[in-house]
């Protein structure tokens, strides 16, 4: 064996690496420390400090002169987020946005689900789901590209909506709502899928068996079996909708989101303290959201 | 329960439609890369070559496909080695403080993509006093590509047998050893796996880019940015998509292929 062979020739050059590991195999903690090192050191340092200093910096100032980001504490900031009517009114939209996205792939999400566990036979129901996951592999930019070919004034939606007297939305608030909704829809598809899936078929017999319609036994039996599902894909597709600032520029015309207002302090206005006050507002609904739909979901369940 | 029959053709009817509309736009820009309209009239006019030459010859796209693979490259590697580190040491070890460490992986591709990119952006500039550069984009991207190789070692080594590992100390084999000849091996395809979906998750990304990289840096994903709202430039923009989808689909593809549990086979 070659490793007995290493171990019979072994000299004294050998000799320091084999008190490393032998060392090394005694000591479990000493293992762990130099596994976990690198990348708790990188995770920590990196990032969570980092957003450490941003919960911090929206506290400070910038200097007025200078521009250059001064320590000098205050709540300016964070009083401008409720007072000043430019940062209300994005916030409001940017809510709406996230709202009306989360409604639109909810509803495109549960036939689609509901098909692929419970109608669909294994082979179909397997392409399905590569169906709906291979969308997520393409680049989300080339994705908000493709609607803005398809929204546009001489685009494909025109085309098909002509005929009807009906026009495209263009480039606006709705256009960035369908295109946003079309992003993030595999990530609500596929958890109501999953919670779908673990809807057990004798439940489902036995409901009809007692004489439930099938629509008594979605509503009764399925629904509150796949609810927290459904809260899962619907918190996917809000906190995305969120953050994003580059779908609206692409599909929403002139209409800007929070995470504009966050851009352009951090690039034209240069004010990194109120960029992170902006950006406490996203963190902030993602603390209190989920807490809010559990509890309209208990109050479902009742 | 029975579904009837109108049931059953209005979900899958519903289903169908879901399908077309998610991939449509795909498909349009394909064909539009194709269209002699500047603007992207539908339906194309014509069809016509010229996009895919003008885009091959142009030395600004072959220079932001380069910055692009140089970064996806060097932040898969660095991903690599922390993703890897620790899902050796949270599969192997129990330890407290075991939960904290999973999450704080997950955090950077949790968070909404322009809290990540800020809190850096702020970090590198604010804090450290550094100029925005090509580093700075490779110390982002690696950061929330650790996640990919985390889960696919991790998940990798949820399934091997830990008593291989035992038997070959025990056999005298060195801690090294046993990691060469031992894990390493049964580990390989997840950490190519691992390695192949950061690239492509770095590759495709914007958001944290927009935020951390220095104005003379131009990955694929800016080019497309910028050159997107010129006029005349939409139909090039339209190849460079379609290329994009195609480079960032082949190395998911080899992961997926790489990873499928083994059948029953």
């Amino acid at each position: 064996m070659p490793s007995s062979s290493v171990v019979a020739g072994a000299t004294d050059v050998v000799a320091p690496a084999r008190r490393i590991s032998s060392y090394l195999y005694k000591h479990v903690r000493a293992r762990l420390a130099l596994l976990l090192a690198a990348p708790v050191l990188w995770l920590g340092l990196v990032y969570i400090a980092s957003l450490l200093m941003l919960l911090i910096t929206a506290f400070w100032t910038i200097d007025d002169y200078t521009g250059d980001t001064q320590v000098a504490w205050n709540l300016d900031n964070i009083t401008s987020l409720f007072t000043d009517s430019l940062y209300a009114t994005v916030t409001a939209r940017t809510i709406g946005i996230a709202l009306a996205v989360t409604l639109i792939d909810v509803l495109l999400a549960l036939p689609i689900a509901f098909f692929m566990s419970k109608v669909a036979g294994p082979k179909l129901r397997n392409v399905m789901a590569i169906s709906v996951l291979l969308p997520l592999w393409a680049s989300y930019l080339v994705k908000a590209y493709a609607w803005r070919s398809v929204l546009s004034d001489k685009g494909a939606l025109q085309w098909i909506l002509e005929p009807l007297g009906l026009h495209t939305p263009g480039y606006s608030l709705f256009g960035a709502a369908i295109t946003l909704g079309y992003l993030w829809l595999p990530f609500v598809i596929l958890p109501i899928y999953g919670g779908l899936e673990k809807v057990p078929s004798n439940l489902l017999e036995a409901s009809s068996d007692l004489g439930a319609s099938t629509w008594t036994t979605i509503r009764r039996v399925v629904f509150p079996i796949v609810l927290p599902s459904i809260i899962a894909g619907a918190i996917f597709a809000f906190s995305l909708t969120l953050g994003d600032y580059i779908t609206i520029n692409i599909v929403g015309g002139a209409n800007q989101m929070l995470g504009n207002l966050i851009y352009t302090n951090v690039g034209t206005a240069n004010n990194l303290p109120m960029a992170s006050a902006l950006a406490l507002v996203p963190i902030a609904i993602m603390f209190f959201y989920p807490a809010a739909v559990r509890r309209t979901g208990a109050l479902k369940n009742l | 329960m029975r579904i009837s029959r109108a049931s059953v053709l209005v979900l899958g009817a519903l289903s169908a439609l879901v399908l077309a509309i998610v991939y449509l736009p795909l498909v349009i820009v394909t064909i539009n890369s194709f269209n002699t309209s500047m603007n992207m009239e539908w339906p194309p006019p014509g069809f016509t070559f010229l996009w895919w030459q003008k885009a091959f010859g142009s030395a600004g796209l072959l220079a932001a496909l380069t910055t692009s693979v140089v970064i996806a490259m060097c932040s898969a590697a660095i991903a690599l080695v922390l993703g890897t580190l620790l899902a050796l040491a949270l599969s192997r070890y129990s330890f407290f403080g075991k939960e904290p460490i999973g999450l704080m992986v997950i955090l950077p591709i949790a968070l909404p993509g322009i809290v990540t990119g800020l809190a850096l952006n702020n970090a590198f500039r604010t804090v450290l006093g550094m100029q925005l550069s090509m580093a700075t984009v490779i110390v982002a991207h690696a950061t929330f590509c650790i996640v990919t190789v985390y889960n696919n070692v991790l998940a990798r080594l949820s399934r091997t047998n830990k008593n291989l590992e035992d038997a070959s100390a025990d056999l005298g084999a060195g801690v090294a050893t046993t990691f060469w000849r031992v894990t390493l091996p049964q580990i390989r395809t997840a950490l190519i796996a691992g390695g192949l979906l950061a690239f492509a998750l770095s590759f495709d990304e914007i958001i944290v880019t927009t935020f951390t990289a220095g104005a003379n840096v131009e990955t694929l994903p800016i080019w497309i940015l910028n050159n997107m709202f010129r006029p005349g430039k939409a139909p090039v923009v339209n190849v460079v998509a379609v290329t994009t989808v195609l480079i960032s689909v082949v190395p998911l593809f080899l992961a997926q292929r790489l990873t499928r549990e083994p059948s029953g086979r």
